[in-house]
């Protein structure tokens, strides 16, 4: 041990300098413990388009299929129902589909490529839940509307072309998921018309 | 032959110091009731989860493919299976309820207020890590409940803003709920969340060392040294360490005095929790819910769906609001008021023996609301159940309002000088 003074300006310098560059390791390792939790490489992988026969569906009819493991519906739809939409618009949050939850060639009332066919992902927007399909008694949730969805966790409530009403929990309409008809018979999910 | 022993381990580690300073020359007060037992009821059920938890992982299989089968197997094939997970069930139920006996403890005398602002707050996680860790519990069975809970409970981070679809997807490291997400939750519920429950009550049990504890009265046992006449100081020896700075009157060692107290208690508290293990493990489908006992099924919600009972006041109030990102904020605030107590509350007389009519009706109000809401968080949504919801979610809010103004100012009765009775 020597006597000489204590450089204390030196000493601040060597703390502050190793300090820093001890930080910026802890952040380095922080990486791969919080990047491990993000889908991982087969997850990504696992979202193979599916292909949904509609041949065999009656009016008033919900198809299900599994697509990225979620529940995705065809409704095909009476005309009927087709000729309530236009009824209550003024009670629903975002009637013209303004916000980006469909691919722009459902952006219509009908949010679909053909009228009579729903193709949506039934999943509620407000905590994801999955509505339950309520063909003729929706009246019962809301007045003046005959069919639609219904979603048993909070009471949010959706019209038959999952237009999302007012004054219930879910912010948005539910997701109708990219996909096109291979024929008439045949919709596919999960891919936009000449998307490879 | 053990008193050399004894010396022999107390030249090398302080074991016969830390059993005076914590136990046998600890000085408690002297007028505890049953409201001071929760806190060992606590430790002791934190003990049953983390041992029936261990021997469970023994045959529980954390796939997505493999886990309600292990479940049915632990329950029908393994010897005293049903035993271990019964108890491991029941414990999570029980922990809720010795919980929220033990917090509702210290709003009553006031605990939370000066100088117990911090031992209040190590609290208040301990309250959030354990609501982690019966949240990622009950996704392991993989029922249906499980699973629409914890797509529910996943879903509200989605309501904040920006980050909100990232940090879902990050959470479940799938697009839904899956095997990755079991497995994860699996990880946190079985090693990292009991680690840092455990050090969080070392530290909540050092922070009460440290300052004491508070007593029914509210009325603090150490005095100014050299205010209390040696003939009113209790015949008990107190260490050094209490006795240094403070003269210490009304108190008894906590051994072998509490030790004995507090074991009547558990002897009560496993009358019980034996009653419901071997009599009632479901209890009508409060402890554990009948949707669970089907698997998981990603295409389906239940009709109704409801978390266990412990979450459902915080449920009710976030199904309260009609709008997603208020109603996660509100549920959010519901929680940090709670651990904002010791500075909402402005009044210096911490018993509510000594507080005014105001603050005991006002405690009240709470008590009503919280079970109210409790009741409401596990009944469907109906017109009727949400109006009543926003009524008593209000009155639940109003009460931490209401006492942030009135305690400032408020009409108190006379505080004794020492401890009653
Ligand atoms: C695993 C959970 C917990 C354990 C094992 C535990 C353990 C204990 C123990 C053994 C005591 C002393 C005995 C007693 O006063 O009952 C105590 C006191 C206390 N605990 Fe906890 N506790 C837990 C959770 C909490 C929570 C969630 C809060 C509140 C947010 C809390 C706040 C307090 C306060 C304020 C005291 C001092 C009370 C007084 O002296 O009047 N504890 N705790």
């Amino acid at each position: 041990m020597s006597n000489a003074p204590v450089d204390k300006g030196r000493r601040r310098f060597l703390t502050v300098a190793t300090s820093v560059v001890g930080a910026a390791g802890a952040v380095g390792v922080a990486v791969p413990f919080i990047a491990s939790w993000n889908p991982s490489a087969r997850a990504k992988n696992a979202g193979a388009p599916v292909e949904v026969n509609i041949s065999k569906a009656e009016p008033g009819q919900m198809l299900r299929v599994k697509w990225r493991g979620q529940p995705v519906w065809v409704v095909r739809r009476t005309d009927s129902m087709l000729e309530g939409l236009d009824d209550h618009e003024d009670r629903l949050r975002d009637p013209h589909s303004e916000e980006p939850q469909q691919p722009p060639y459902a952006k219509n009332r009908y949010r679909s490529i053909k009228k009579e066919y729903l193709v949506a992902v039934g999943i509620c927007t407000h905590l994801g839940c999955s509505p339950s399909y309520v063909p003729t008694e929706m009246e019962e949730h809301i007045e003046g509307v005959h069919a639609g969805f219904f979603c048993p966790c909070h009471g949010s409530m959706y019209d038959i072309a999952g237009r999302v009403f007012e004054g219930v929990p879910a912010p948005l309409n539910l997701v109708v998921p990219p996909h096109y008809y291979e024929d008439d018979e045949t919709i596919l999910v999960g891919k936009d018309k000449g998307q490879a | 032959m053990f008193k050399r022993l004894q010396e022999w381990m107390d030249a090398r580690i302080p074991m016969t110091k830390t059993w005076n300073i914590h136990l046998a020359q600890y000085p408690a007060p002297k007028n505890f009731n049953f409201w001071y037992l929760f806190g060992v009821l606590a430790m002791l059920v934190l003990v049953n989860q983390i041992l029936t938890g261990i021997w469970l992982t023994m045959n529980y299989v954390p796939t997505s493919d493999g886990a309600f089968a292990s479940v049915e197997y632990i329950m029908r094939d393994v010897d005293y299976g049903w035993l271990l997970r019964y108890m491991h069930s029941t414990g999570a139920s029980a922990f809720f309820i010795v919980v929220y006996l033990h917090m509702f403890r210290g709003m009553l005398y006031g605990s939370y207020q000066k100088p117990r602002e911090l031992l209040w707050l190590f609290g208040m996680f301990i309250f959030l890590a354990l609501m982690a860790e019966a949240f990622m519990g009950y996704l392991l069975p993989w029922g249906q409940m499980s699973y629409w809970g914890a797509q529910v409970i996943i879903s509200l981070f989605g309501a904040i803003p920006g980050i909100g679809d990232d940090l879902t997807l990050w959470i479940r490291g799938d697009y839904v709920i899956s095997g990755a997400t079991l497995n994860r939750f699996f990880a946190l519920h079985v090693i990292a969340l009991p680690l840092v429950l455990v050090i969080l009550v070392f530290l909540h049990i050092i922070a009460l060392h440290e300052v004491g504890s508070n007593n029914p009265d509210g009325v603090p046992i150490k005095h100014p040294k050299g205010s209390i006449p040696d003939d009113e100081k209790p015949k008990f020896k107190f260490h050094e360490r209490f006795t240094k700075k403070y003269d210490i009157a009304d108190a008894i060692p906590f051994y072998p005095y509490y030790v004995v107290k507090d074991l009547v208690g558990i002897g009560i508290f496993l009358f019980l929790f034996c009653y419901v293990i071997f009599f009632n493990p479901e209890v009508g489908g409060f402890f554990l819910e009948p949707p669970n006992f089907e698997p998981a099924n990603p295409l389906k919600t239940p009709p109704h769906i409801a978390p266990v009972w412990y979450f459902t006041p915080f449920y009710a109030i976030l199904r309260a609001v009609p709008d997603k990102l208020f109603g996660v904020i509100l549920m959010f605030a519901s929680i940090v008021l709670l651990a904002l107590l010791p500075w909402l509350d402005r009044c210096r007389v911490r018993s509510i023996r000594y507080r005014s009519a105001l603050h005991k009706l006002n405690i009240a109000m709470f008590a009503v609301a919280f079970l109210v809401l409790g009741y409401l968080g596990t009944q469907p949504a109906t017109p009727t159940s949400t109006m009543f919801a926003r009524i008593f979610t209000f009155l639940y809010f109003a009460f931490f309002v209401l006492l942030f103004f009135y305690s400032k100012r408020e009409k108190t009765k006379p505080v004794p000088e020492r401890v009653t009775k």
